[in-house]
């Protein structure tokens, strides 16, 4: 006797996936209005440099982001004129700005840490708008990208470096490169500054690094267990009706449920790449 | 069935070396999230304990907790990055 087949390996969810999380040159618009096809290949010197699907994201995000702190900015200095205080979306936004500036920011960074405050919520939400563009329909999230979230933490990076050299001086900040020991002398202190500058090099190194590895895996990670949760419903595709049944019951409710924690990811994520970010300023300045 | 059968019959030698890749990739992916989970759970389970004693620094305790899980998980998905490459290359 022939069974026919339980699972089936037809769709090949694998590639569905890493189609629909990788980047290309089309951008699928919403509503079935067709297909945007993106111009390309803008080659400059040997490197591509025409926009594609995520870059399209991004600046959507980056718009998004400006007309929200226009619109609740302009609301807030309008209602403050006539005496009075914010509400509606200029209330919700005053009240995101403040947790982030006076909690994330200059929390972490220490005094002095206003003036990174606008590095800080710019990065927050960017972040923020990125991650939750990737959650509609027909969307992306260019948080997803490695090379988006290696951009940001080069940003990261350059502000903890410079703003450790601004505070520190060029002595101080040399200290931070070639560790001594206080109290050590003469050989000693020459053998401890061999072992610890690399080790202090790659400390430098390895902040940007899991700064780009923890948003994007996390975007990655989020998108990938909800498209092979509902391509659990293709695979199952030829099983009888009673199983098919029970599959698309339970991979639908665990969709729904993952969406949701989606939700709170994209929100945790942007607040831990402003977080680890201050953090790192904050530790960069105050080192002695 | 028939497919989890299948999978079961001998390969050739370039598809034994591709699944060798992947049963790493697959042991890799897990032995990582042992870690991780210990190690969040550690986390969540004395910052609970932290705020159980003493609610009134809860927000410190949370904010703590969030940045050190991060620290973890961030460790914990450089491994699942790395042994997603398999599956790729």
């Amino acid at each position: 006797m022939i069974l026919p087949p339980l699972l089936q390996q037809k769709p090949d969810i694998g590639a569905m996936i890493f189609e629909h999380t990788g980047d290309s040159h089309i951008v699928e618009l919403p509503f079935g209005l067709g297909e945007w096809h993106l111009p390309g290949p803008w080659k400059v010197g040997g490197i591509d440099l025409s926009p594609t699907k995520h870059v399209v994201f991004m600046i959507l995000a980056a718009f998004l982001v400006f007309v929200t702190m226009w619109y609740a900015g302009r609301q807030i200095e309008r209602r403050h004129r006539e005496g009075k205080g914010p509400r509606g979306l200029g209330a919700a936004v005053e009240a995101l700005v403040l947790w982030v500036r006076n909690d994330v920011a200059v929390a972490n960074i220490g005094h002095g840490g206003e003036r990174f405050a606008p590095y800080v919520l710019t990065l927050f939400f960017f972040i923020l708008y990125c991650n939750l563009l990737g959650l509609l329909p027909w969307g992306s999230a260019a948080t997803g990208n490695i090379a988006v979230t290696a951009a940001l933490a080069l940003t990261a990076f350059l502000t903890i470096e410079i703003s450790g050299m601004m505070t520190l001086g060029a002595k101080g900040y040399m200290k931070t490169i070639v560790m001594v020991p206080p109290g050590m002398k003469g050989a000693g202190a020459v053998i401890m500054a061999m072992i610890m500058t690399p080790v202090e090099l790659i400390g430098k190194i390895v902040k940007p690094f899991a700064l780009t590895l923890r948003l994007f895996a996390n975007m990655t990670a989020g998108h990938f267990v909800i498209l092979v949760l509902l391509g659990l419903i293709f695979v199952f595709g030829t099983a009888p009706p009673a199983i098919k049944g029970i599959v698309v019951v339970g991979s639908v409710g665990l969709t729904l449920f993952m969406m949701f924690l989606e939700l709170l990811v994209a929100f945790l994520q942007a607040y831990i790449f402003a977080l680890l970010t201050s953090v790192f300023i904050g530790l960069m300045r105050h080192e002695h | 069935m028939h497919n989890l059968l299948m999978l079961l019959q001998e390969p050739s030698a370039a598809a034994a070396l591709n699944n060798n890749a992947l049963l790493g990739a697959g042991i890799g992916m897990g032995l990582a999230i042992i870690g991780a989970g210990l190690g969040i759970g550690r986390i969540g389970g004395q910052a609970v304990e932290a705020i159980a004693r003493q609610p009134e620094a809860a927000g410190d305790i949370r904010a703590a907790m969030i940045l050190t899980a991060a620290l973890v998980e961030g460790a914990t998905l450089a491994a699942l990055v790395f042994a997603l490459l398999f599956k790729l290359a």
